[in-house]
């Protein structure tokens, strides 16, 4: 699974928004209406799902869908060089 | 109801112990803490054993976990032993408390650290911990045991009476922040309980006391946890962030 999908899943887990409305430009306030405990409780998913910690200025610095999804990429990326 | 599991900190005795029995009583799992510092581990690891033994006889389950709550590793490890135990934690009863009156004029640094450590950090630390777990299953029941001490202060117990108002806040913040993911948080403020302290106090000062109580008599551990046991079921879902007194209408 991509890892868009995957960060996908967890959005749908903790908004109860359908998937296909969550694009990677989507802004996580004004697109999806996630509020910061949601953005809180995301994040902590992620940590569990990704099995590393994301630190809380890395955190507050995604806005977007695709902010998530790069920063995993990378860290993914990072963690096998 | 039967696999609901709750952690009870300092419930090797007083009301902590009726709390941590009457929830068995009704069917929850119950983690019995016990304070594992200190000369007197042995004895209070005693009393908890003991209360097992109680639980067990009702034929609910439960297990003992020592720990000092008012350090943030012991604390943490508490919490994330009992969801290990059984893969849930539905109630956390912030329970543990010390006591000593000391006229604010002779508090001295260590002393006021130790009660605000043991009374109102011990609360954060594992509600931190536990609200983690309960906002991902959308359940959980928090319950912080103050005292009407904390609500009206009282006469060399500064310390004491800080660390139950610092609950409060704690408590209120709880409910409004995790309100929204079905997790609650409210304070029970016990009056006159009968204790091995009220149990030691010279008759006229017990009698001075009862006379300002319309209940006419001291409270019971029992009347804590009945509250307690209400407040940690489905039913209770839509009190969040209150404070109620136990107290045989003293306060009013």
């Amino acid at each position: 699974m991509s890892v868009f999908e995957t960060v996908k899943e967890i959005i749908v887990e903790v908004k109860d928004i359908a998937a296909e409305d969550i694009k990677l430009e989507s802004n996580f306030e004004a697109d999806l209406e996630a509020d910061s405990l949601d953005i809180v409780e995301m994040i902590m998913l992620l940590e569990e799902k990704f099995d590393f910690e994301i630190p809380e200025d890395a955190a507050e610095a995604m806005k977007t869908v695709k902010d998530v999804v790069d920063y995993i990429e990378k860290r993914l990326a990072d963690d096998n060089t | 109801m039967k696999e609901k599991t709750a952690l009870v900190t300092g419930s090797s005795r007083g009301i902590g112990r009726s709390i941590a029995l009457n929830l068995a009583q009704r069917g929850f799992k119950v983690a019995i803490n016990y304070y594992n510092g200190g000369n007197d581990a042995g004895e209070h690891l005693e009393q908890a054993q003991e209360v097992l033994q109680e639980v067990q006889t009702m034929g609910a389950e439960g297990i003992i976990i020592g720990a000092d709550v008012s350090v943030a590793e012991s604390a943490t490890a508490l919490v994330d032993q009992t969801i290990e135990k059984w893969g849930r934690l539905d109630v956390l009863v912030n329970n543990a408390a010390i006591n000593q009156d000391q006229l604010l004029l002779r508090v001295s640094d260590d002393l006021w650290d130790l009660i605000l450590k043991t009374n109102l950090y011990s609360a954060f630390y594992c509600s931190r911990t536990a609200v983690r777990y309960m906002i991902k299953k959308r359940y959980g029941r928090i319950i912080n045991i103050s005292s009407v001490v904390g609500l009206a202060g009282n006469i060399g117990q500064t310390c004491y009476a800080a660390s139950k108002s610092g609950l409060l806040g704690l408590t209120c913040s709880i409910a409004k922040e995790y309100g929204a993911r079905g997790v609650t948080a409210n304070i029970i403020a016990p009056g006159f309980i009968e204790s091995d302290m009220t149990r030691q106090l010279p008759a006229e000062v017990s009698a001075r006391m009862i006379a300002q109580i319309p209940a006419g008599r001291l409270g019971k551990a029992d009347d804590v946890a009945n509250l307690v046991c209400f407040l940690a079921t489905p039913e209770a879902s839509y009190i969040n962030g209150q404070t109620i007194r136990i107290d045989g209408g003293m306060s009013i």
